[in-house]
């Protein structure tokens, strides 16, 4: 349910008649009348506006369920899937980048890793945590936190949810690029299980960042992309406008990467999205990553980091001129 | 396919005289070559094409090109105001190449090598499958003969009309990065400009040494994405090489007249570590 923050225009009717059933509850209670009738009718007509709506959503409308203001952000499925959640602050190098958040914690009766991009939900804490787009440190303390998981043998869980790597000064001076370049290749010869999970945005790079997993999972709504739609579009149409062309053009919704067998799993949404129950999402997600790491624990180290080279290493789509000639001898 | 034999278009169109785009000098074409492509007057630095890259780096008659019949596919049917494959058509029209990147065998020096080229005149260097495919294939070569591995990089990033697949072509060639430390092969990097985006944060920054031309562009995100972020003008210098080198992000700034005798001296000294 919408807990005051706006939602988006293709949201509005769904929220506006949902204000109306809510409206009619108090009347009813405050007053003593028996609305019963009348809400039982706007209910149906709102589940079924919430099938037309958001049963076929665009590649578009997906980017912004993507990026929703209530959408559950990492520390909050931290929260709700493991326990005894003890966090862990800084690169030992620079400083502690609060966009990326990480520390060990109770996994049914399991210590793990786990490590995720952090968004705000006030505009106070989004701009503590930059929106969610880590700088250098959040990557190094990051690679500080899986070094920690192999050195304990403890698997690593990463969420996913950022626009991207910041763009910025200091984020060069400090080497943004190589920051990432030596995640991308820690992660690949990591000795422990390593899962990561697409929560929301899934922005280029700096997803990457976290997201060289064993497996790789994504929430229905969410989006993993090379580049944002409005990138993409003010580049490639020279008009930001066309970001709805480009969002369909570049394929990015769960569906699309899973056809593409970019990722291993999409977990399904409510109808509208997690905020509208974080409880069901919560859950079916914890039983994806269970079965995940129960799958990974059986693997020796020398395993899960072949599986892992293998796993990105058939990634690609080229035609390979050599292989087409001796087919057809 | 339009591409058979690689034949380049030159980056210099023909002609006696140049204007010089550094110092808009009048510049003799035969001084500019004799100089390998730097401006004699003000050290502008012209951007080699992959044949005169390959002699400037590598002995004569040493390279033996690998992988060449790798060519793009288009798999999400990507359009924006024209299609992909027409894009790549005419990018190997243009270049006489398949794709952005020229992978081979050579020799520099006494040293065997095994070398991959990117070229920034196709489509802007930019990594998509077979620029991904074809430097993971010649690491993986490196691997097999223990041959060092050299990568040029020059590239403005991932290939946006291969979305997803190009983005990954980053964890996979970074990847195989990690199979030249297991086996203690030397990897050296060397940076052009400019050097950006997907490219510069996988393998281009991965080098064991980090080499890199005098003021090439070098970073994560380009210079205009910044100023529209952060609406300040950026310092002068900012993501040259020369800023790199002061901020610890390269080894070195070599001329391009002394890069090949670098990197046989480099090597030669790393072999007898062994």
């Amino acid at each position: 349910m919408s807990n005051g923050i706006k939602g988006f225009d293709f949201e509005s009717p769904v929220i506006e008649l949902e204000e109306k059933i809510k409206e009619l509850k108090n009347l009813g209670e405050s007053e003593n009348i028996d609305f019963s009738n009348e809400i039982k009718k706007l209910q149906q007509k709102c589940s079924k506006l919430k099938k037309d709506i958001f049963s076929n959503l665009t590649p578009f409308q997906k980017v912004y369920m993507a990026r929703h203001p209530n959408r559950p952000n990492s520390t909050e499925y931290i929260n709700m899937i493991f326990g005894d959640f003890i966090e862990m602050h800084g690169d030992r190098n620079y400083s502690d980048d609060k966009s990326i958040v990480g520390g060990i914690a109770d996994f049914d009766d399991d210590s793990i890793m786990v490590i995720g991009h952090q968004k705000g939900r006030t505009t106070e804490e989004n701009l503590m945590r930059n929106f969610g787009m880590a700088r250098p440190e959040g990557y190094r303390k990051a690679l500080r936190l899986m070094r920690l998981a192999e050195k304990y043998n403890l698997p690593v869980i990463t969420l996913i949810d950022t626009p991207g790597a910041y763009p910025g000064i200091g984020a060069e001076e400090r080497g943004q690029a190589e920051a990432i370049a030596t995640n991308l290749k820690a992660m690949a010869g990591l000795s422990v299980p390593l899962v990561s999970v697409v929560i929301g945005e899934g922005g280029s790079g700096g997803a990457l960042g976290i997201g060289v997993g064993n497996r790789v999972l994504m929430l229905e709504n969410s989006i993993y992309s090379v580049i944002s739609p409005e990138g993409c579009a003010s580049i490639l149409w020279r008009d930001a406008s066309k970001a709805p062309e480009a969002a369909l053009a570049l394929k990015l919704t769960a569906s699309d990467l899973y056809k593409f067998k970019i990722i291993d799993e999409v977990i399904l949404e409510p109808l509208g999205g997690v905020h509208r129950d974080v409880e069901f999402v919560a859950k079916r997600l914890a039983r994806s990553l269970k079965k995940q790491l129960d799958e990974l624990k059986q693997m020796t180290a020398e395993e899960l980091i072949q599986d892992r080279y293998q796993k990105f290493r058939q990634m690609g789509r080229f035609i390979d001129g050599s292989l087409q000639k001796s087919k057809k001898k | 396919m339009a591409v058979e034999t690689p034949h380049e278009k030159k980056s210099v169109p023909d002609g006696l005289w140049i204007k010089c785009e550094g110092c808009q000098e009048i510049i003799y074409n035969k001084d500019l070559e004799s100089n390998f492509m730097v401006c004699p007057k003000c050290n502008h630095y012209f951007r080699l094409n992959t044949g005169q890259r390959i002699k400037l780096l590598l002995n004569p008659g040493s390279f033996k090109e690998i992988d060449a019949q790798v060519q793009p596919k288009d798999p999400l049917n990507f359009k924006d105001t024209t299609s992909y494959t027409n894009r790549t058509r005419k990018h190997q029209k243009k270049t006489g190449f398949y794709d952005a990147v020229v992978t081979g065998y050579g020799k520099i020096g006494r040293n065997n090598v095994v070398i991959a080229v990117m070229n920034f005149n196709y489509m802007g260097g930019s990594m998509g499958s077979v620029v991904g495919e074809k430097i993971t294939r010649a690491i993986e070569n490196a691997v097999k003969k223990k041959y060092p591995m050299i990568i040029v990089s020059s590239s403005g990033g991932a290939r946006m009309q291969e979305g997803i697949f190009s983005l990954m072509q980053m964890a996979k060639t970074s990847a195989a990065i990690a199979l030249l430390d297991k086996e203690k092969i030397p990897y050296i990097s060397i940076l052009l400009d400019p050097t950006t985006g997907g490219v510069s944060a996988s393998f281009a920054m991965l080098g064991d040494i980090n080499i890199a031309e005098p003021a090439a562009l070098i970073g994560f995100a380009g210079p205009r994405v910044i100023e529209q972020t952060i609406k300040q003008t950026l310092p002068p210098h900012f993501q040259k090489s020369e800023f790199l080198l002061e901020h610890g992000m390269i080894d070195m700034i070599v001329e391009r007249k002394d890069l090949k005798d670098v990197l046989d001296r480099t090597l030669g000294l790393l072999k007898k570590g062994k």
